[in-house]
């Protein structure tokens, strides 16, 4: 078994002495694991630092084995993020979402595309929460939990849609809402695609999608809490560009 | 019971350590039989008594022969610098360097989302306690430049914002080093922490 193909670096583990174990967002593979030798030698453990844009060759004797990668490094964002402390705990958060929601050898294209977008924007960290933001909501969709904010759910309006119901994640408007505004989540014009996206909406934001990722795809996954790159991701995103 | 099965526990096990292999370890304790009353005998006894004294320091996290560590008794280190390591071979690598003069702490990891390791996994909240009690006036982060390295030093530095200066190594091209050789990120990182000549 063999395959080529260009992947995102989510995880690397020591595996023995010499080798690693690292886990590759592939557009066609999915999430995939595999072993490199050496990879924890000084030539190749640069290299392999998570969020890195890897060119990755698989090989195994059958499917079923973990095989070993052979990698050649694409671009390295790792550099990029380090100084920035909102930049590093950003991309520990998609890289732990990654590796926590999707199963492994399930080819997610569209969003592979989508997180390599966003890992590229990574030094432009004025835009990120909000590129961030949308790709939550992506990742929502792709695990089958997106939110249907197209109209209310009560009333069908398309106007005036202030809510998210927790239960059906479809939007409610603040008058269809009533009395039961107060259990459900808020919906921030910038999840709708409106407004400038300021930074307090972006955050009010991401406790709405935090809410789906932590009731609705976590259980799914068997109950798991979910990464803690998250909630340090959107911790510091409050105190650093909430106010 | 075979005649060899001592010696054959002793191979077993030295092929666990780190370097060796079970033919490496063959050798090894070949030799060692070999020069049974230079080698062999001094290495059991120290083997013992390292065996019965190791323990970590309380105060740092260094390997030492008691409660505290030699670094921690010595009052000249007192000099208010405090130098984070993640691991005793960093502690060890940076004592090799014979530069640095103040004292150390041993956080026994990095914070690691993968591994679920948190802030409570590590010896974070004693770093905290030994700003806040000893007179420190620096703390130097000499953690790896890893995604994981980095992330921990982010953290630590918030932990200890406004109460002490934080200061981390530099990162960019190493002694000896040929930019030709170098990855794009050092390159960057170099390049980013460029200093006037």
């Amino acid at each position: 078994m063999e395959w080529r193909d260009q992947g995102i670096l989510l995880a690397v583990r020591r595996h023995g002495e010499t080798s690693a174990i690292i886990e590759v967002f592939t557009p066609s593979h999915g999430v995939h694991a595999g072993v490199v030798r050496g990879g924890t030698s000084r030539k190749i453990a640069p290299i392999l630092q998570p969020g890195a844009q890897l060119d990755v060759a698989w090989r195994a004797r059958l499917d079923e084995h973990i095989g070993a990668f052979t990698v050649e490094p694409v671009r390295s964002r790792a550099a990029v993020v380090m100084g920035d402390r909102l930049a590093l705990a950003g991309l520990n958060a998609v890289a732990g979402l990654l590796t926590f929601c999707l199963a492994e050898r399930e080819a997610h294209p569209a969003l592979y595309r989508r997180t390599e977008a966003l890992l590229d924007l990574l030094d432009a960290m004025d835009l990120w929460p909000l590129a961030y933001l949308r790709w939550e909501l992506a990742l929502l969709e792709e695990m089958g939990f997106g939110l249907d904010l197209s109209a209310c759910a009560v009333t069908g309006a398309r106007v005036g849609l202030a809510y998210v119901s927790p239960r059906s994640g479809r939007a409610v408007t603040e008058a269809a809402a009533g009395i039961w505004a107060d259990r459900l989540l808020p919906l921030p014009s910038v999840l709708l695609g409106q407004g400038d996206g300021d930074d307090a909406e972006v955050l009010t934001g991401l406790g709405t999608t935090g809410y789906f990722l932590e009731h609705r795809v976590a259980p799914e996954l068997g109950h798991h809490p979910l990464p803690a790159a998250r909630a340090r991701f959107v911790e510091l995103f409050a105190r650093l560009r909430g106010s | 019971m075979s005649s060899t099965q001592s010696i054959e526990a002793l191979i077993d096990l030295m092929a666990r350590l780190p370097g060796l292999g079970p033919r490496s370890a063959r050798r090894a304790v070949l030799h060692l039989i070999r020069k049974r009353a230079l080698l062999l005998t001094p290495l059991a006894d120290v083997m013992t008594e390292v065996a019965q004294t190791a323990r970590e320091c309380l105060n740092c996290g260094n390997v030492g022969t008691a409660d505290t560590c030699d670094i921690c008794n010595d009052a000249r280190r007192a000099n208010g610098e405090l130098c984070v390591v993640e691991d005793v071979a960093d502690l060890w690598a940076m004592e090799r360097s014979g530069v640095f003069k103040g004292r150390y702490h041993v956080l026994g990891g990095t914070l690691s989302a993968l591994d679920s390791i948190g802030p409570e996994d590590l010896s974070i909240p004693r770093l905290v306690d030994r700003v806040s009690s000893e007179a420190i006036s620096e703390v130097i982060l000499a953690l790896n430049a890893t995604v994981d390295g980095q992330t921990t030093a982010h953290y630590i530095a918030d932990q200890l914002e406004g109460r002490v200066t934080v200061s981390s190594l530099a990162q960019g091209v190493p002694i000896g080093g040929e930019l030709d050789y170098l990855d794009d990120g050092t390159i960057t990182a170099a390049l980013r922490a460029r200093k006037r000549v």
